[in-house]
């Protein structure tokens, strides 16, 4: 895999976050968050940047980030697609929505579109069931949608 | 406080906020300064209402007219008609659907009258953004008597003589649970409040934690009093931005009230909270896993004993409950343990909130008295069933739960009748499910949900479930065997008792009550290779209606497989040996030929 350059700028901002948590092993949690909100994922050189300041192994921060599902090393799209698969959005046919992501968008779930703008995951439950099915990009929540819609809720992002 | 004469409570939920509560709120307010009425009636934004299918929601106090499904520009409406007219907006009323009646005060909805609010007191009355709204309902009441009328053991009598049961599934005896925390000698002891609220469909927690974020405040100060812990801290789920937000406020707000901090009360009790945030991993519900990862560690659960009540957050005793258990304390205190004690079956007292969900027409919210019957919840509070389709199954306690079915209906929910009919309370979470599901495919699903869950660390969860949810592909796909549903039941079997933790000692559950209960529809997907639901694709074939079909050719072009022939203008046929069943003729069809057996 390529290495990626960090700029500096975000690396300083990495480290401050780190000291701001006193440099404590037993904040890689939180200050993984932090590093996430700044790179949007957590490459390699990024859980490297953090295992040195908190010292701690690169395996260790690496078991920490591989094993939690919101931490994501991989880029994601500039419009990032959550689709809900909780039990309440699964029996009202999140499965097919789902299916016609992948379709209209060509992509499988936890990849992105060749030219970055979309990127498609899967959520369980974001408690929102009086909504099922529902899907969510960025911020934004569209309750109660059907395969039908899916073209629509795309398009709303073709010129943004 | 400011009076008013007249209160607009706006549901700022997470599933209303999604439909634009938001707006809503801020077109009434407009509106009322267009109409010069901004010091006679107030806006409020409050924590869930629970009726979260005919959401957004406007509640107006005094009257407790209930408004359903507004829009923003239903707000001049409202202010011009009701506020200042005093006449009802009749189009925006909920309308029974038995009865065909309108609803004008939400004590007549049928959704509302079984309910009792213990946990969910204030829960879409209160700002819950605003501390003096908490203390206007008797918040801290309860605190300020444990500190300055009771000892620490007194608290922990009443509530063991109260019957409280812990929410998050297990029900264990809350009262006890402290007392053993508080017999542990230590220099340094936690209160810990599980808001990792992991199992889809359930958002009770959520919605207690937006709502009233002080009754869990209040009520982790009073277990640090009883346990002799002068920290507390909340784990939850980073998924949960705006209940984050909510609890940072209440926190802060508490912290300038003096309601945590130092010497509260007067009485030399400390007590502070901090939040840690959990990254999405179901298993950190598990009380060892999620100690484990509050301490930045990966989430994997160790053995019990020791329990965390000895040996818990760095070493030290702690006590770990869940929200609902703490949003229940403060009622217990100030209303008394024999009140909450009546209410409720012989052993699981008071009440229990569920999030209904799934085929149901309200879904939403609910609390009800232990002992309630299925039927009540899903026919009377529930509505019934969406669409007017048949009842088929409810999954209660999510993926470590069951599915119940008709022959259940009439079992009064508790702890124990649950664990009985081979599910289990959970956190609360009830998915209801009709004749078009199909129930293999759900015990698969769920399935899929643990093997994506399990941490891993022991065996029997990590390759077991991952086999159980391979044979159960198999079958969806009609490749079962009979064979296979003696290993399903067998390997289930063998999960439940060697697994380490809860999540891998209950994760068959789903599987084996399916198989109990539904043991013909598993024999018909293995036997006549059917599925009566229509749902599963392996077990489905495209056929053309030769009578419809006008020879047009269009689905032959698009097939991706080139399993259809047929002259033009004459009725095409699928070739069943080469078709991958990807439902493109379907799509393409213009004349409805294409069938699904």
């Amino acid at each position: 895999m390529a290495v990626i350059k960090l700029p500096e700028s975000k690396v300083q901002q990495l480290k401050n976050i780190c000291k701001s948590f006193n440099n404590d092993k037993g904040e890689l949690i939180n200050v993984l968050h932090k590093a996430q909100e700044i790179f949007g994922y957590l490459p390699a050189e990024v859980q490297e940047v953090v295992a040195k300041e908190l010292n701690v192994s690169v395996a260790h921060v690496y078991g920490i980030v591989s094993f939690y599902s919101f931490f994501s090393m991989v880029p994601k799209g500039k419009f990032s697609i959550s689709i809900c698969l909780g039990t309440a959005c699964y029996v009202r046919g999140a499965e097919k929505v789902l299916d016609e992501f992948r379709k209209q968008l060509n992509i499988q779930v936890g990849e992105s579109t060749p030219d970055g703008r979309f990127s498609l995951s899967c959520l369980r439950c974001v408690g929102a069931c009086g909504l099922a099915p529902v899907v969510m990009i960025g911020e934004k929540v569209y309750g109660r949608v059907a395969p039908e819609d899916v073209k629509g809720i795309i398009n709303e992002y073709a010129n943004l | 406080m400011a009076k008013y004469r007249m209160h607009l409570l706006v549901c700022g939920g997470t599933t209303c906020r999604s439909s634009e509560s938001e707006s809503i709120r801020n077109a009434l307010e407009e509106s009322l300064e267009r109409n010069g009425l901004e010091n006679e009636v107030k806006v409020v934004s409050t924590g869930c209402f629970g009726f979260c299918d005919k959401g957004p929601i406007v509640k107006v106090i005094p009257g407790n007219t209930f408004y359903i499904h507004v829009k923003p520009e239903d707000a001049e409406e409202i202010v011009k008609e009701h506020v200042l007219n005093g006449r009802r907006v009749e189009r925006l009323l909920y309308l029974e659907p038995e009865k065909e009646l309108l609803a004008t005060g939400s004590k007549e909805i049928g959704f509302q009258k079984k309910q009792i609010r213990i946990a969910l007191r204030n829960c879409g009355f209160i700002d819950p953004e605003n501390i003096d709204e908490y203390i206007a309902r008797d918040g801290y009441v309860a605190l300020c008597r444990c500190l300055t009328e009771y000892t620490p053991q007194q608290v922990i009598e009443m509530i063991k003589k109260s019957g409280l049961r812990g929410r998050g599934g297990g029900g264990f005896p809350t009262g006890l649970k402290w007392e053993i925390t508080a017999k542990v000698k230590s220099d340094q002891k936690y209160v810990i409040c599980n808001a990792d609220e992991g199992d889809p469909g359930a958002f009770m927690d959520r919605s207690i934690l937006e709502g009233d974020p002080h009754s869990v405040i209040e009520a982790m100060a009073i277990n640090g009093y009883c346990t002799g812990a002068s920290k507390g801290l909340v784990y939850i789920r980073a998924e949960y931005p705006m209940a984050i937000k909510r609890l940072r406020i209440a926190i802060n707000q508490a912290k300038e009230y003096g309601l945590l901090g130092k010497n509260i009360f007067n009485s030399g009790f400390d007590f502070d909270i901090e939040l840690r945030y959990g990254a999405g991993a179901f298993v950190c519900g598990e009380e060892t896993a999620l100690i484990h990862s509050m301490e930045g560690k990966r989430g994997e659960p160790t053995f019990k004993p020791p329990f965390p009540s000895e040996h818990g957050f760095l070493g030290k005793p702690s006590n770990v409950n869940n929200v609902e258990t703490y949003a229940n304390i403060p009622v217990i205190i100030n209303k008394g343990p024999e009140w909450f004690a009546s209410i409720g079956t012989e052993k699981s007292k008071g009440t229990k909130v569920f999030a209904l969900a799934g085929k149901i027409n309200n879904v939403g919210l609910i609390e009800v008295p232990m002992g309630t019957t299925l039927r009540d919840v899903i026919f009377k509070i529930g509505g019934g069933i969406r669409g007017g389709k048949g009842f088929k199954a409810v999954q209660t306690g999510g993926p470590s739960g069951g599915c119940l079915t008709t022959r259940h209906l009439d079992t009064p929910i508790d702890y124990d009748n649950l664990l009985a009919a081979g599910s289990m309370m959970g956190s609360g979470g009830m998915i209801v499910m009709d004749e078009d599901d199909c129930m293999v495919s759900i015990a698969k699903f769920y399935l899929g949900f643990t093997v994506d869950e399990s941490c891993g660390k022991c065996s029997p969860c990590r390759i077991g479930n991952k086999r159980l949810y391979e044979i159960l592909d198999k079958i969806t796909k009609g490749e079962g065997t009979t064979e296979d549903l003696a290993k399903l039941k067998n390997l289930s079997e063998v999960i439940k008792d060697t697994s380490l933790c809860g999540l891998g000692q209950t994760s068959p559950n789903p599987v084996l009550s399916t198989l109990d209960n539904f043991w013909d529809e598993y024999v018909e997907h293995v036997i006549d290779k059917k599925c009566r639901a229509s749902s599963c694709k392996g077990l489905m074939k495209y056929v053309i209606d030769p009578e419809a079909c006008t020879g047009c050719t269009a689905c032959a072009r698009a097939c991706p497989v080139n399993a259809i022939s047929g002259e033009r203008k004459g009725p095409h046929t699928i070739n069943q040996e080469i078709c991958i069943k990807c439902g493109t003729c379907m799509e393409k069809c213009k004349f409805n030929a294409v069938l699904l057996q």
